[in-house]
């Protein structure tokens, strides 16, 4: 059995679901729960409920806006006074900045990314994905503790069994230490949806899309069944989205359990960031465009006649 | 000021990745080596950098194999002044990479005021050097920077996070910035620029020389493979207008009852 810390995010009194996922693949460990900030109260009843014996709230000056020093300063104290074994979070835009820097602090190893893991006899084994995901490998770590993990978003899937651990409140002082890099100003982002690595359900457009503005249809698409909206390589080069919608190598690497691929061929950097989907759907006007080998589902035909059916036949069940 | 830059180079992304024999690694013997696509935008702002401060230097930065320095040349052609390569396998680990890295800037006698990296390499697809690297140099960074702009020293970056929202940051030199697509558009190197840049200084030192070992290794990786292909899927013809609604019901259908994603 290993100690083990299972850091967290809380946006808008919600804690991010990787969370949960993570926490149900440790059960039969001995297991905490550290954000930075307050963990409100409905947060700890249910992250007790997946396994979290205390949830930690940590709380101290110049910690009222993440920056990638402060947190790591704050979170070293609480994790060297804590003795934790390994520390885990799920693969957001905060902990890929945050962990490795953590991980140096500390002279130890760190794996990024892993869409499965095993914990027996309290050491971590997990698989990544390397390339992109055309290939695969077991990764170990070694060396002086804690080891680091960050998880990828819906890889592991929901927990289904509830457990009845103690979920004790606490709170910590830490100390941010000396911030250099702060944070001045957020700009919003153009979509109030799920980020593309955390979205369960992804509409993707392609090069066939033809111009930005007909990326409306997908986004019609999208509401009608909570989707966020990708986009290929293709797209984002010819200007049709920005860059931060883009899936594939040079892009997003995504796990939904529905992805619908509009317009798109699918080369093989578009393959490699999409192929962890659960379920595939495909249309393309050309019957041999590679994505259809990949797709569970595919329809030849033109996206802008399938789609605004397909929106409207979701509508009917939704 | 002193511009360091560190590369890597990865497999071209059209490459198909075979395991080797003993599933170690990758099988790499055909393999066409590129730059790392994100390091190309951190050679740029460099470059950008540099031209902005006169009496700037960008030195760039790569460990790795030692047969091939065509990404080193590459960034020396785009405008770099020299390079530093340190020998070693293809597959290090992020610590020993970061460790390598801190080792060569530190040899190089000068002092790093601003370090650009690509924000990950897509090979690896690890995203820890950059943050690693400035850990071990107890300097802030920076990453996945989509906006950049210098003033005597000091930076002002955007760096991109979930839903496209991007975190306005400000820092002052010395700092790491970790670069994404999107933030310039790199230059290509010139047919004068490849000219110039053989003869352009290039350091080697062993992994030895800059500090590294084998007890730095912090992950083992084995049992390379490729994923489980599926199993072929349905497919509707639906090019003929007449059949749209009736192919879009039954696939909707499918995806409710058997695949059950929605």
């Amino acid at each position: 059995m290993a100690k083990v810390l299972v850091f967290t995010e809380i946006t808008s009194d919600n804690v991010k679901s990787v969370t949960y996922e993570i926490l149900g693949k440790l059960a039969g460990n001995d297991v905490d729960v550290a954000a930075v900030g307050q963990v409100p109260a409905g947060a700890v009843t249910e992250l007790a409920k997946y396994g979290a014996a205390n949830v930690h709230s940590l709380k101290g000056d110049n910690l009222d806006k993440y920056s990638p020093e402060g947190y790591a300063n704050a979170l070293k104290e609480f994790i060297g006074n804590g003795g934790y074994d390994y520390v885990f979070a799920g693969s957001t835009s905060l902990a890929k900045d945050l962990i490795p820097r953590l991980s140096g602090m500390f002279d130890a190893g760190m794996a990024s990314e892993v869409t499965n893991f095993t914990m027996d006899g309290g050491t971590f084994a997990g698989t990544r994905p390397l390339f992109a995901g055309k290939c695969l490998a077991k990764v170990e770590i070694e060396g002086p503790k804690p080891h680091f993990i960050t998880v990828r978003p819906n890889a592991l899937g929901m927990p289904t069994s509830e457990n009845a651990a103690a979920g004790n409140a606490a709170d910590a002082s830490v100390n941010a230490g000396e911030i250099r890099a702060a944070i001045k100003e957020i700009i919003k982002g153009a979509s109030e949806k799920l980020d593309l690595t955390e979205a369960n359900i992804i509409v993707s457009g392609g090069r066939a899309m033809k111009e930005a503005a007909n990326f409306k249809i997908l986004d019609e698409l999208a509401d009608a069944i909570g989707a966020t909206v990708g986009a290929s390589r293709a797209a984002v080069d010819s200007g049709y989205a920005p860059h931060s919608m883009q899936v594939g190598q040079t892009g997003k690497t995504v796990a939904p359990s529905l992805y619908i691929a509009c317009g798109i061929s699918g080369a093989i950097q578009h393959l490699a960031g999409m192929r962890t989907s659960k379920c595939i759907v495909a249309i393309n006007t050309d019957p041999d465009a590679p994505i259809f080998t990949k797709a569970d589902y595919g329809i030849v035909g033109d996206l802008f006649q399938i789609v605004p059916i397909l929106t409207e036949e979701f509508k009917k069940i939704m | 000021m002193n511009i360091f830059v560190c590369i890597k180079q990865v497999p071209d992304t059209e490459t198909k990745i075979t395991p080797n024999g003993d599933g170690t690694y990758i099988e790499t013997s055909s393999i066409k080596w590129i730059m790392n696509p994100y390091d190309e935008f951190a050679v740029e702002q460099a470059l950008l950098t540099k031209q902005a401060n006169s009496g700037s230097t960008v030195t760039v930065v790569r460990v790795g194999g030692v047969k091939d320095t065509e990404a080193l040349r590459t960034a020396l052609a785009m405008g770099a002044d020299d390079a530093i390569l340190v020998e070693s396998d293809d597959n290090l680990d992020s610590f020993m990479t970061a460790k390598a890295l801190k080792g060569a800037i530190e040899k190089s006698g000068k002092t790093a005021d601003v370090i650009f990296t690509g924000k990950q390499a897509i090979d690896d697809d690890c995203l820890q050097v950059p943050q690693l690297l400035a850990g071990m140099l107890n300097i802030p960074s920076v990453s996945v920077v989509v906006g950049c702009e210098e003033a005597g020293g000091a930076f002002t970056l955007k760096r991109e996070v979930e839903g496209g929202a991007l975190e306005v940051y400000e820092v002052k030199s010395p700092a790491l910035i970790a670069c994404n697509k999107g933030l310039n558009t790199p230059r290509y190197a010139s047919l004068p620029g490849i000219m110039k840049a053989k003869r352009k200084p290039l350091a080697q030192h062993s992994l030895a020389d800059v500090g590294v070992s084998d007890a730095d290794r912090r992950v083992k990786y084995s049992n390379f493979q490729l994923p489980p292909e599926k199993p072929a899927g349905k497919k509707f013809e639906a090019m003929d207008e007449g059949v749209q609604a009736s192919v879009v019901a039954e696939v909707v259908g499918l995806l409710r009852n058997e695949a059950k994603v929605i």
